[in-house]
């Protein structure tokens, strides 16, 4: 079994630190000084930010909704939340285009119109980034909501204390550590998007090329050096989400 | 699991402001995700059934199809055996190194997909260390779903298998149950729910896996290239109709998907905690 | 079928588990392993099922000897704490489980599956899975299930601990009534002691690892073996530096030969009972119990002047409020 996590894990992914720095520092530092990949570099953070933020605040009310109200459809939309885990990325930027196309989208020609570009600019990536990261915090704040319970809430608001300040007070710092870990995923998932984001970025150098669109067009110009050190960089930020998490976790958590 | 019933009768129906947010919330989601979603649907059945149908039976569509389909039920036939014997040894195990375990199972699910197809590509790739090369051969296919998917059935099963109690197995054995019936007949039976939710996820994200075979597989028609990639092919020919139909079936698939996962999901819950 | 307990010793680390311990427990007997949690009664349970191994001493039931039995091969019926049911099972499932590894011929396992669920009243619920019982009804279960294999000897760790007041007295009494059905050996683990003297017919008391006493319940009331003993069984209190029963402690307004003057410093009443705190002349708290009509016989209130004996001098007397 070690074996196998060595063989299929563990030496790959250490093999992208083994052949970035072969030749030494130079290849990382010589990447780091193009500015094209700075702008790419820049558009990815931006971008994973953005849709973070957006998840997180979408994720942590659709939890709230979830568990402590009743409504019609609540089943389906459970179920239907957790639709972008399993569909394809490719799929997920075609069904923005079809929507969010400019050309013959279904509301771009409009957008376009008003002057709001979707599509092969900032905000499609933004758009692709969230919905494939979108049931990530939900899928970790639900199961802690569950377990908390309501029986704090209800000694808060007996206390005294309005709905906001019941959230702010007693159920926020009661999920934090699954909304901490939600975000930490998002996070990693975001920064690491690329089949969605190729299709509707338009994959414009120094503009709206992605730091993961970097590596394929550094390596299919065969400049493997350049591919390998920007991969770094991006499994180094997603090492770090995930031993953050494991850090963070509490144990028996699992 | 039973939190939620216990939870259930104090649950109320929506204020106001939970019905605002509630409002607002699927708005985001209708134009993020589901409007977006029955675009696909729209535009694949737009012309009708015999051009769906003639996208989807195009002899290279078709072959993307199979091999996608074929290596997807493999790599997920190989996770549901390792991964519960991934999950087995990290939960019953007391060994030291098994926190590094922990974070390389999570490594495939957090590990940008174009960065996942490089470092496959610098072990099994024509210049990795062992001389061989899986490169532009339909076992690259099966290297990276196998890569891809690793977390998912281990991740499953962990949970479950650490709710078992120990009592459980040492009533079956007093009982007069050898290990391995305890295993067959305990253990497995409890396991089932969550090795199918696993297996399921981990067929799903293989049929729509993409950015780790960019570079890994050479997408050859007919021999290399999967679904995915054919209908990307698709979009930047132009051909959003054929591209659309591709994405309908993965997207039937993804639905069945979280059929399933509901279905088994509400199963468990069933069984409780007792 | 007998339990021949010899010279067990049980470490976990550095803690003791159980110190030479020997018990001989007799067929067809209900015994309670008593003592305080951590005092290893439970292990000693586990050891004789083989859930658990000794580091030395030998066990031998039924005169086999059973040492070193792996726990599948000594065909002894354990119920757990907390029922470890087979959850993916239905409750005819479970009850069948033993009988389907011994590989009995189907027509039997139903009708065995059948006496069993009749014994513990829960056929109507054959097909339910354990999720749809109350604990209670697990727990029934549960001893269908370890009685279906007809084991050589029963054992029970904890059977009613996880159960609320009410159902453990109902199931307390039922198992007792169940004993002088089947009459299988017996053994159960338990610190309630009102729950060992009211089931048992002989009690082990065990403490930090060793045996302290082992007796009938009577015995072990009225002539227990140390204070330990004595103040695990029942209330105690301190009389002249004596441990004697609250209700041992007779209480008279007039002085007689022995006997310690006090005050009373609070007179209680709980039920049918009224609990008397006498502060002696020597500075002692003492605790008496006595019915009410000998309370309001000798008009005790707050400041009162008493004396106080123990009547322990005559303890085959039935009393009352034993328990």
């Amino acid at each position: 079994m070690v074996a196998y996590l060595f063989l299929l894990v563990a030496w790959p992914v250490s093999l992208v630190a083994i052949n970035t720095f072969a030749d030494g520092p130079g290849v990382l530092l010589g990447v780091l000084a193009d500015p094209d990949i700075i702008v790419a570099l820049r558009l990815t953070v931006v971008v994973a930010l953005v849709a973070v933020l957006v998840n997180t605040v979408f994720g942590v009310g659709v939890s709230l909704l979830l568990v402590r109200y009743e409504f019609p459809g609540k089943r389906v939309l459970s179920a239907l939340i957790d639709l972008p885990l399993s569909v394809s990325p490719v799929v997920v930027g075609l069904a923005l285009v079809l929507v969010y196309g400019g050309r013959s989208g279904w509301f771009g020609p409009a957008l376009e119109g008003a002057g709001v570009q979707v599509i092969f600019a900032t905000p499609g990536i933004i758009l692709a980034t969230a919905f494939v990261a979108l049931p990530l915090v939900i899928r970790e704040v639900v199961p802690v909501l569950e377990e908390i319970g309501t029986e704090q809430e209800q000694a808060a608001r007996s206390l005294g204390a309005g709905a906001v300040q019941t959230f702010r007070r007693i159920t926020l710092p009661a999920i934090k550590w699954g909304v901490v870990y939600g975000v930490v995923l998002s996070l990693a998932r975001s920064l690491g998007e690329f089949g969605a984001v190729k299709v509707v970025s338009g994959n414009i150098s120094g503009s709206t090329r992605t730091a993961t669109l970097v590596v394929e067009e550094q390596y299919l110009n065969f400049n493997q050096p350049g591919a390998y050190a920007v991969a770094f960089l991006l499994a180094m930020v997603s090492v770090a989400c995930i031993v953050v998490v494991a850090a963070i976790r509490p144990r028996g958590n699992r | 699991m039973t939190a939620v019933a216990v939870a259930a009768p104090r649950r109320s129906t929506l204020t106001r402001s939970a019905g605002l947010g509630l409002g607002v919330a699927m708005l985001w989601f209708s134009l993020l995700v589901l409007i977006p979603l029955l675009a696909i649907i729209v535009t694949a059945s737009q012309g009708g059934w015999p051009a769906f149908w003639a996208a989807i039976t195009n002899e290279q569509t078709a072959a993307a199809i199979r091999l996608t389909v074929m290596h997807a039920f493999l790599v997920t036939a190989v996770n549901v055996v390792m991964g519960t014997v991934i999950a087995w040894v990290l939960v019953r195990d007391r060994f030291w190194g098994r926190s590094v375990l922990e974070v390389l199972i999570d490594i495939p699910f957090a590990l940008p997909t174009i960065v996942a197809g490089l470092v496959l590509l610098a072990l099994y790739g024509s210049d990795g260390p062992f001389g061989i090369s899986v490169a532009n051969r339909s076992s690259a296919v099966f290297l990276a779903f196998l890569f891809v998917t690793l977390p998912f059935v281990v991740r499953a099963v962990q949970p479950v298998l650490e709710e078992i109690e120990v009592e459980v197995e040492e009533a079956a054995v007093s009982l007069g149950a050898s290990r391995f019936t305890v295993l067959r007949r305990i253990i497995l039976p409890s396991l089932a729910p969550a090795i199918i939710a696993g297996a399921t996820l981990s067929f799903a994200r293989a049929m729509g896996e993409y950015g780790s075979l960019v570079l890994l597989s050479g997408n050859l028609p007919f021999q290399t290239e999967v679904t995915s990639v054919r209908m990307l092919g698709s979009i930047e020919n132009d051909n959003l109709p054929g591209a659309a139909a591709i994405a309908a079936v993965l997207l039937v698939i993804a639905l069945a998907v979280i059929v399933t996962l509901d279905v088994v999901q509400r199963k468990v819950s069933g069984r409780g905690r007792g | 079928m007998s339990i021949e307990v010899k010279g067990i010793n049980k470490r976990f680390g550095d803690f003791v588990a159980l110190d030479n311990v020997d018990v001989s427990i007799p067929t067809g007997r209900l015994t309670a392993l008593l003592g305080p949690s951590g005092g290893g009664k439970s292990t000693l349970l586990r050891i004789i099922a083989g859930l658990e191994t000794t580091d030395s001493g030998s066990i031998a039931i039924g005169g086999v000897e059973a040492t070193r039995l792996p726990a599948q091969k000594r065909n002894v019926g354990f119920v757990f704490q907390h029922y470890a049911a087979f959850k993916h099972m239905s409750v005819a499932k479970n009850v069948a489980f033993g009988l389907e590894i011994r590989k009995r011929p189907k027509d039997e396992i139903r009708a065995r599956v059948d006496e069993m669920l009749d014994l513990v009243h829960l056929r109507q619920f054959a097909h339910r899975l354990p999720s749809q019982l109350s604990g209670g009804q697990r727990q029934r279960m549960a001893l269908a299930r370890a009685l279906a294999i007809e084991p050589n000897v029963l054992l029970l760790d904890e059977p009613f601990g996880a159960l609320d007041a009410k159902v453990r007295k109902e199931l307390r009494d039922w198992l007792r009534r169940l004993h002088d059905e089947v009459h299988v050996t017996t053994v159960f683990v338990t610190h309630d002691q009102e729950e060992a003297l009211e089931v048992a017919d002989e009690i082990v008391v065990i403490n930090e690892g060793r045996v302290e006493q082992i007796g009938s319940p009577d015995e072990l009331y009225d002539t227990p073996a140390n204070d330990f003993v004595m103040s695990f069984l029942g209330p105690t209190t301190r009389l002249d530096g004596q441990l004697v029963r609250p209700h041992d402690v007779e209480v008279t307004t007039a002085h007689s030969p022995g006997s310690i003057p006090g005050t009373v410093r609070r007179a209680l009443r709980v039920g049918f009972e009224v609990r008397v705190t006498v502060l002696t002349d020597g500075g002692e708290s003492v605790v008496a119990t006595m019915t009410r009509a000998t309370a309001r016989g000798l008009d005790l209130g707050e400041g009162s002047r008493v004396w106080l004996r123990s009547d322990c001098l005559a303890p085959d007397v039935p009393e009352p409020l034993a328990g």
